[in-house]
Parts: C-alpha cells; sequence; structure tokens
C-alpha cells in the first residue's frame, strides 16, 4: 500500500520549492515543442500557447499562488535579458543584406510601428474599454521586458501589458502565415520583418523556425520596433491628450 | 561556452547601467544589443587580424536563440492572475488583439514587399 499521508507531505514539500516549477516549466515546453514538430510546424500549435495552457491549468487545478510558480520561473525569465543582447549575433550575420534594405526596413519600420499603436488605440475606443486596460494594451506589439517597461512609464498594469503581449505574440505566430499567404507575399523578409515587428520574440521565433533571412528580419524587426515603440507610445499619448 | 555567455552578461550590464545613468526609455538589454552589434561590426571592419570569440559566440547565440519561445513561459502563465479582468472584457481584449495584430502583420508585411530589393538569397 502506498502512504497517502506520506506522498501528500512530499508534495506540500515540493510544491514550495522552485526546483518543482522550474522542472514543470521546461518539461511542458518540451511537450509542446514535441507537438508542434510533429505536427510539421502547424501554426496554431504555437508552443508558447500550449505550454502556458499546460501550466496554468496545473497551477488553477492545484489552488497554487503565480508569486509561488514563479520562483522557480524566474530563472528562465531572467534569460529574457541576455536573449535580446544575443540578437546582435544573427543581426550582424546577416548585416549586408540589412544595409542593402535599409531604406525598406526604415519606411517598413516607421509605418507599421505608428499603425500599430494607433490602431490599437482606435479599437479601444471602439470597445469602449477602460483607461487602465488602454494604456496597458498601447504597447502589446513589442517584447514583454519593453513593453512592461513602457507600460509602467504611461500608467498602464505592466503584469497586465505582459500578458497582452504574449497573447499578441501567439496571434501573430500562429496566424500570421494565413494572412501573408491570403496577401500572395513572397518575400521571406517580408513575412519576417513583419512578425518581428507586429508579434516581436514569438513571432521571431516563427520566423527562425521557417527560414534562415525571414529569421534575422524579424529579429531586426523585433528590435526596432521595440526601441521606436519606447519613444512613440509617450508621444502619442502627449499628442492626445 | 563560458566566455560567450560572460560576453553577453557583460553587454546587458553595461546596457542596463547606460540606462539607468542617462534615463532613457530604452531598455538595458536593447542598449546592450545595440553595443555589441556595434562592436562586432567595428571589429569586422578595422581589426580582422586580431584573434576573437566570434565563432563561439555565433555557434552559442543559435543555440540559445533556439529557445527563445521557452522564455516566455513565466511572463505567458501570469494570465492567472488577471483572469478576472480579462474575463470582464474577454470579447473586447481579444478582438483588439486579433485584429490589431493582423492589420499590422497585413500592412507592415505589404510595404516591406514593396520597397524590398529582390536578391536577398545570400
Amino acid at each position: 500500500m502506498i502512504d497517502q499521508e506520506k506522498l501528500y507531505n512530499i508534495w506540500v514539500y515540493l510544491q514550495a520549492e522552485p526546483l518543482f516549477w522550474l522542472t514543470l516549466t521546461i518539461g511542458s515546453y518540451i511537450i509542446s515543442d514535441l507537438i508542434y514538430k510533429k505536427s510539421n510546424l502547424f501554426p496554431l500549435f504555437n508552443p508558447v500557447a500550449i505550454s502556458v495552457l499546460i501550466v496554468s491549468f496545473i497551477l488553477i487545478i492545484f489552488d497554487i499562488k503565480y508569486e509561488r510558480y514563479f520562483e522557480g520561473a524566474k530563472f528562465i525569465h531572467f534569460l529574457l535579458g541576455p536573449v535580446t543582447v544575443a540578437l546582435a549575433i544573427p543581426i550582424y550575420k546577416k548585416w549586408h543584406l540589412i544595409i542593402l534594405n535599409s531604406k525598406a526596413i526604415l519606411i517598413s519600420l516607421i509605418i507599421g510601428s505608428v499603425f500599430a499603436i494607433s490602431i490599437t488605440y482606435i479599437l479601444s475606443l471602439q470597445f469602449r474599454i477602460q483607461e487602465e486596460l488602454i494604456l496597458s494594451l498601447l504597447p502589446r506589439n513589442v517584447t514583454a521586458p519593453i513593453a512592461m517597461g513602457i507600460s509602467e512609464i504611461i500608467g498602464g498594469i505592466p503584469s497586465l501589458t505582459a500578458i497582452i503581449t504574449i497573447i499578441t505574440g501567439i496571434i501573430g505566430a500562429s496566424l500570421g502565415v494565413f494572412v501573408f499567404d491570403l496577401m500572395k507575399l513572397k518575400k521571406m523578409e517580408a513575412r519576417g520583418f513583419s512578425l518581428g515587428l507586429a508579434s516581436h520574440g514569438i513571432g521571431t521565433a516563427r520566423a527562425m523556425s521557417k527560414n534562415k533571412n525571414a529569421g534575422v528580419f524579424a529579429a531586426v524587426g523585433m528590435g526596432l520596433s521595440g526601441l521606436i515603440t519606447s519613444i512613440l507610445v509617450p508621444l502619442f499619448l502627449k499628442m492626445i491628450l | 561556452m563560458l566566455n560567450s555567455i560572460f560576453t553577453i552578461l557583460l553587454f546587458q550590464l553595461i546596457g542596463e547601467f547606460i540606462q539607468k545613468f542617462t534615463e532613457i526609455s530604452i531598455p538595458g538589454p536593447v542598449i546592450g544589443l545595440i553595443l555589441l552589434l556595434g562592436v562586432l561590426l567595428i571589429r569586422a571592419k578595422y581589426f580582422k587580424e586580431y584573434p576573437s570569440i566570434e565563432n563561439s559566440l555565433v555557434n552559442f547565440s543559435e543555440r540559445f536563440l533556439n529557445y527563445l519561445p521557452l522564455l516566455f513561459i513565466p511572463v505567458g502563465v501570469g494570465v492567472v492572475m488577471h483572469l478576472s479582468l480579462l474575463e470582464e472584457n474577454l470579447i473586447s481584449v481579444i478582438s483588439i488583439i486579433v485584429l490589431g495584430t493582423l492589420l499590422t502583420l497585413a500592412l507592415t508585411g505589404f510595404i516591406m514587399e514593396k520597397f524590398l530589393k529582390n536578391d536577398n538569397q545570400k
């Protein structure tokens, strides 16, 4: 007979430890990534989406606070900073392509970023949501750490902005290909740049998994839009108020 | 590998320092990215004959970037904290995100395709 009380005590001990949540996070990613690869990179099986669903489900079922989960997950979360720095390397490797297309990049960057902010604001007014939520939504197309910083400056809720950016990334990464096919976009660089600008790291990861040039242009789009959006959003708010 | 890890952390640290020092709204890691890119480009242009850790940095970052999606999971799971606020506005928020993202993707992709050079297959 298994001693149930003993098992329960071990669980109580383990769920209070970072080790458990760190292992769970990596484990669910391995499973999600396997599903994604087995499905031949089918866009709707986005590994971030599936992992978040698995982990959130477990937290809700066992009534675990997010703070406790984050005690373990913070070791992975920390790597968001270094990985942003590491994006310098693929950009450096394809620097000649970026110089060659600098005009295209600059024009698309400015129009795309201004549009992303404006359309979010216009749609928010249409749906009559509260101001706090609008401010949390505005920087949604840039990578989580940048978006959280912007959200804090303009008076949004940073942790809510973080989730909104993840949802934006998942939507872009999983539905982008259908938009591009519908528009008959042939150039992988255009698809990649657009994914990086509109859906940051998660879109970039999708582009990298499909095509090397698309991946590089996605990294460029993500980096530049993060840069320009942190200047544009506060400016945009000053203009409309 | 340790050299690569150190280099990346060092550039992030310098980036964070500059961000705090100048109080600009660009996050530290992005400043680190720009500085590392600048150093790599300057070395490739003027100091090619000196030994560097470039190859190991390229190998390391390629492997590191493979795990990019994993790094978004901890933030994503934060959704459990905001379930009630999101639930109240679920249809609005999802509509804004979906419409906004798809329209941005379409417009940016369209403009980029128009202005891109044709010979990028290198």
